[in-house]
């Protein structure tokens, strides 16, 4: 490999999620997308509410050829072509990773490829990498870039970070002081990212349910259907978001502290008091045989979840020097998070961004990007002994 | 293996333990084997690569990939299975399915026991279905000195196996139900080596396949399957009562 890597020659990286429900398979060549090809069990998991392990596992086995092939097509390359194969090591559900990671090491073992057994949080930020406004033919119609809320002109000085760094080997960086929330069925966290290959540090993150996994649950005690996010999204449209006061889990003085003297959870969050409540307020109505609000208690709810999310994600950031803000995972879809987190970013001076919804769900072009920052890095490869993590700590971006 | 005019087999079972073995027209060119049920998602892809080198075996080389496909724990099976089907797919050579009892059945056939046979020949292999129940399937010796299947593989309670002579692990988990056809026999875990030496009998009785990665129509039926995992049972999730309020409603 040469000196200066250029667009051209920069790594061709595979990469391979199975973390969840989502077999997907990515290839990237450096930062530039080539194919994110996804296949979901989504639908059968709708009858359970949720997201059934054993039936995920399965269906990524089933799903993991033709993915595969159907990504190397729309990239237009082959195997025996690409640098490396990156997989989502952890966390995630263990049955699940361990369909992915088994396949991944047989075909770095097939195409005698590096393998990189990567940090699935870390990969949601790698994403960002990715340059927006590519849109691979045969993949999803895509939104035509990201998204994007700041406060334009407030701090001349942030200008240098609005755009992503040329890096080592021509690969692109994240600007500096960058922070991500990732929030989805499974995660919820807040990060600040120093250097995607070496330099990732938790700030604060659920210390129950993930958020969408409230989402869900709500959701199905409301009869709203699954997967909650959307459902929920769309029922609190017609409601009222201030009919109820849901509790805003962790945000007790003695839990968040100042500052100065931080709580033990001041960036961290809870959702499972925010459910009970919600069942609580859905008991009463039916005790007393009135109907349930359905569309306040909805919207209610979200607002709930989306006040706390963004409140605390945002003050983490200020305290920790952050400057722009990413937003990943599935809830990254709903309009309110949106909304409500582009407003606090604004007044608060942080540059977010948010990529399109097709990169922001679990999807292997995430784990592909990072893969392609680790060789670019020099980064050594994982052995084929390594084994799926399902709670891998996020500072251990590969195994 | 008369009718077998060559070619190098690359076998691999999950089902129990791990397995691995590269075998040729000649015999076993390599084997490799753990007893652990926790840990082939670490160990099997370095065992394959190891055993690969030990055979001086090349992937594109190889006649075929042969894969156990259970029944045995979900989770380990598919590493296996996952493992193989992406060897298969890069090498581009075709990929078997063989059942994973089969190879104690063969293994069975291969020793005859010296006491404990049934007046039919007939016998049971019976391995680990946990929750109380045994994966289990019926055989008896062909003419040419091969396991012969002829009912499931199944699962259920040891209590509802027909009366013959078992081995496996099944026999020595429920020894109040189930009659061991030898006390070592009740020990035997699935192995690569007899799973690829089944798939080398049934290659030998069909052409050569295209190398579309397929198995051929002709393999349906002769012992050789899909290169799916034989579950025999359901997820055992159980939908919500919120949920099936709605779904009745």
């Amino acid at each position: 490999m040469s000196e200066t890597f250029s667009a051209r020659s920069a790594p061709l990286v595979l990469g391979i999620e199975t973390s969840c429900d989502e077999t997907g398979i990515g290839i990237v060549r450096g930062t530039e997308l080539l194919a994110n090809t996804v296949a979901s069990s989504m639908e059968e998991h709708v009858r359970f509410g949720g997201v059934i392990p054993e039936i995920a596992a399965r269906a990524h086995l089933e799903a993991f050829l033709p993915t595969l092939r159907e990504a190397l097509e729309t990239a237009g390359i082959e195997l025996h072509e690409v640098d490396a194969i990156a997989v989502t090591s952890g966390p995630g559900l263990a049955g699940a990773l361990m369909v992915g990671l088994s396949a991944a090491k047989g075909l770095a073992l097939a195409a005698d490829k590096p393998l990189y057994g990567v940090n699935h949080l870390v990969a949601h930020v790698g994403v960002g990498l990715l340059d927006p406004h590519e849109n691979p033919s045969g993949g999803p119609a895509q939104e035509p870039s990201g998204h994007r809320a700041g406060n334009p002109g407030a701090e001349p000085d942030a200008e240098p970070d609005a755009e992503p760094e040329a890096g080592p080997r021509g690969m692109r960086r994240l600007p500096e002081n960058t922070g991500a929330l990732l929030v989805s069925g499974g995660h919820t966290e807040i990060l600040r990212v120093g250097s995607l290959t070496s330099d990732v540090e938790l700030l604060g993150s659920t210390i129950d349910d993930a958020a969408g996994e409230a989402f869900d649950k709500t959701a199905r005690l409301l009869g709203l259907g699954y997967p909650g996010g959307p459902a929920i999204d769309a029922a609190a449209v017609a409601g009222d978001p201030h009919a109820f006061r849901f509790p805003r889990g962790l945000t007790m003085p003695k839990f968040e502290g100042s500052a100065q003297n931080p709580g033990k959870h001041r960036h961290n969050w809870s959702f499972s008091g925010l459910k009970t409540a919600v069942a609580r307020a859905v008991e009463q109505f039916e005790a007393s045989g009135r109907p349930v609000p359905v569309a306040d208690i909805a919207a209610s709810f979200q607002e709930a979840v989306v006040d706390v999310i963004t409140a605390k994600a945002v003050r983490a950031s200020l305290e920790h020097g952050i400057t722009t803000l990413m937003l990943g995972g599935g809830v990254a879809a709903n309009q309110r998070l949106r909304e409500l987190l582009a407003q606090r970013c604004a007044a608060a001076g942080l540059e977010l961004r948010i990529p399109p919804v097709s990169l922001c769900t679990d999807n292997g072009a995430m784990v592909a990007a990072l893969g392609a920052q680790l060789v670019a890095a020099g980064v050594t490869p994982s052995s084929l002994q390594i084994p799926a993590d399902s709670s891998q700590p996020v500072q251990q971006i590969s195994v | 293996m008369r009718n077998y005019h060559g070619g190098v087999i690359l076998a691999i079972d999950s089902s129990a333990g791990a397995s691995v073995a590269v075998l040729d027209a000649g015999g076993v060119r390599a084997q490799w084997r753990t007893a652990e049920t926790t840990t082939h998602a670490e160990v099997l892809a370095e065992a394959v690569a190891l055993t690969m080198r030990d055979a001086e075996a090349t992937g594109a080389g190889l006649r075929g990939v042969v894969v156990g496909v259970g029944p045995g724990p979900f989770t380990g099976l598919r590493v296996g299975l996952a493992l193989a089907q992406s060897l298969a797919e890069v090498w581009g050579v075709a990929l078997y399915g063989v059942c994973s009892l089969d190879s104690l059945a063969q293994r069975a056939v291969n020793q005859p026991a010296e006491s404990g046979t049934s007046a039919s020949g007939e016998f049971l292999v019976a391995s680990d279905a946990r929750r109380r129940e045994v994966y289990w399937a019926r055989y008896r010796a062909d003419a040419h000195g091969f396991a012969e299947l002829l009912e499931g593989p199944r699962v259920s309670a040891a209590t509802e196996l027909p009366e013959l002579p078992v081995v496996g692990v099944g026999a020595s988990l429920y020894p109040q139900d189930l009659t061991a056809r030898g006390a070592a026999e009740s020990h035997w875990l699935p192995d690569a080596v007899e799973l690829g030496q089944l798939a080398q009998r049934q290659l030998g009785q069909i052409p050569e396949p295209q190398r579309s990665g397929e198995p051929t129509a002709a393999a349906a039926g002769t012992g050789l399957r899909e290169p799916l995992p034989l579950y025999l049972r359901e997820s055992d999730a159980k939908v919500p009562a919120q949920m099936r309020a709605k779904q009745a409603s």
